[in-house]
């Protein structure tokens, strides 16, 4: 992978929890190195570690501690850093999102033009325009965490969270972007609404995206343009 | 098969939970309070991890349409079979046609109904729990309704019914200590937190579920007012938001967050947390990691050594 010149930081986070943070956080190189070292934890299957939580430059890994120690995680951390290091980055895979804008599947789209004082067009194509990285999934089952929006389209998240924000949901809030992949409350802004799957527990592969992954959205239609 | 009469408030099959899709946002989910899942589920000679019902505050009305080996674990819902009460604790037959009523008890939040066999329910990823954030697996993703109709697995061998021995039954009892280590935000609150942390106690809020235990007390004081980047997350976290309450993610918790983590508690109390209900006051107890480790063994020794006696 590229090289990123910091050594990962490791604390307790946990009596069966070790955390692992990068110093600088959130920049895209950050957000590869832990996509790189989630890949080489994942093919070691070491002992007693049960999950991998991915965050922006940080990893918290959840572990039986009965079946290991901090220090044996530790251990494969930094053997899972070193070989990290010396294997060139792979293309990451790019998965289309097709995203209907504004109307019912985007109440928020009206509203997230009023903020940034853009029309509702001119936020669709803000928000079509970059290629996007899954940072990481999390907070629900399938949800991607996407870097690369565009900054005028930050916007602060809604001041009422929804009690229920439909599946499929795609939303941004406070410089985020990202896909309500099952139904839940939310608090982030809905700009549309996307018909792919992206989480089915059903399948062998229960999410459409993996860390690591390139996105980018589609025009589908819709009636906010 | 179990016909549901009356859901109860929110009664859900879990197992001991799944772990490996994390990394996809699936908490590992499972039973609150695994250690009584892990008992009512030996009463009956199953394995540990078999599902079980999981009920919460004021538990089902359940019709048996099949005889039946069953026991019940965890908080003492005052249970009856019929005109017999039903101990919790205990296993009993049930015979088809007995109706179990498990209306609630006075203290602790969840129960455990095992089956000798175990209640039915699909391996999807990798366990047989309902995961609520996602819902799937259990009965169809969901709490049960009125009306669902539970299959019962295969019942091993029958044992004769049998009861935890009351002694070790006490030193289930709640003690509302909740042990923690420090961290891993530390930096981002005043040196005293822990402290403070460790001297009040909070009072568990009625906006409490199986993703978290909301705390009300004296606010935690933050530093700084910069938003943390999202973050991984363990059940047992106790998060403190801006407004200072601190909140301790249960076991469905997001497998992320944004909110600094003060400190985190040890797995050898996390059953104690998944039996906090609302009114309950809580204190915390800030402990070394070798004191955490030696009280997870201590438990486990405990429980393989639980003594069984016939009723």
């Amino acid at each position: 992978m590229s090289p990123v010149p910091q050594t990962p930081r490791l604390s307790i986070a946990a009596d069966h929890a070790l955390r692992v943070a990068l110093a600088d956080r959130s920049d895209p190189a950050g957000c590869d190195a832990i996509a790189a070292l989630v890949r080489r934890l994942e093919a070691a299957s070491v002992p007693g570690i049960r999950n991998l939580h991915a965050g922006f430059g940080t990893l918290v890994i959840d572990f039986d501690p009965l079946v290991a120690s901090h220090d044996q995680v530790a251990a494969a951390v930094e053997a899972a850093w070193a070989a990290a290091a010396r294997e060139a980055p792979p293309a990451p895979r790019v998965v289309e999102i097709p995203v209907r804008y504004g109307g019912p599947d985007g109440p928020d789209l009206d509203d997230v033009g009023r903020l940034t004082g853009l029309t509702p067009a001119e936020v669709v194509a803000r928000h079509l325009a970059p290629l996007y990285r899954v940072a990481f999934l999390g907070f629900m089952p399938g949800f991607p965490y996407l870097t690369g929006l565009d900054p005028a389209l930050t916007v602060p998240r809604l001041p009422h969270p929804r009690v229920l924000v439909p599946k499929g949901s795609v939303a941004i809030g406070a410089g985020q972007a990202g896909v309500y992949a099952c139904e839940s409350p939310g608090g982030w802004r809905l700009l549309g609404r996307t018909t792919l799957d992206l989480f089915n527990a059903g399948r062998e592969e229960p999410s459409r995206l993996r860390i690591g992954d390139a996105v980018r959205f589609v025009d589908a239609g819709g009636v906010g343009r | 098969m179990i016909r549901v009469l009356r859901p109860g408030l929110l009664t859900t099959i879990q197992d001991l939970g799944r772990d490996g899709w994390a990394g996809v946002g699936v908490p590992r989910g499972g039973a609150a309070d695994p250690r009584a899942l892990r008992l009512g589920n030996r009463l009956v000679g199953n394995a540990g991890n078999a599902p079980a019902l999981e009920m919460t505050l004021a538990g089902p009305t359940l019709l048996f349409e099949r005889d039946a080996v069953a026991a019940l674990s965890g908080a003492d819902f005052g249970a009856r079979l019929g005109a017999r009460r039903a101990d919790a604790w205990s296993s009993f037959a049930v015979r088809a046609g007995d109706v179990l009523e498990c209306p609630g008890g006075p203290s602790m939040a969840r129960g455990y109904l095992c089956v000798a066999g175990g209640v039915e329910a699909p391996v999807v990823l990798g366990g047989r729990s309902t995961c609520l954030p996602g819902l799937f697996g259990g009965h169809e993703g969901r709490a049960l309704r009125a009306g669902d109709a539970l299959r019962l697995a295969p019942p091993p061998p029958t044992a004769a019914p049998r009861r935890i021995d009351p002694e070790f039954v006490r030193q289930l009892a709640p003690r509302g200590r909740l042990r923690v280590l420090p961290g891993p935000h530390l930096e981002r609150f005043p040196p005293e937190s822990l402290a403070s942390l460790s001297s009040s106690g909070y009072r568990v809020s009625t906006q409490s579920n199986r993703v978290g235990v909301r705390l009300q007390g004296p606010p935690v004081r933050r530093l700084g007012t910069d938003e943390m980047p999202t973050e991984g997350m363990v059940a047992g976290a106790v998060q403190v938001p801006a407004g200072g309450e601190p909140i301790v993610l249960g076991v469905d918790c997001g497998t992320t967050g944004g909110y600094p983590v003060l400190a985190s508690v040890i797995t050898a109390d996390l059953p104690e947390l998944g039996q906090l209900r609302p009114g309950d006051v809580v204190r915390f107890g800030v402990v070394t990691l070798e004191d955490a480790l030696e009280a997870l063994r201590e438990s486990e020794r405990l429980l393989a050594a639980v003594p069984l006696v016939e009723s």
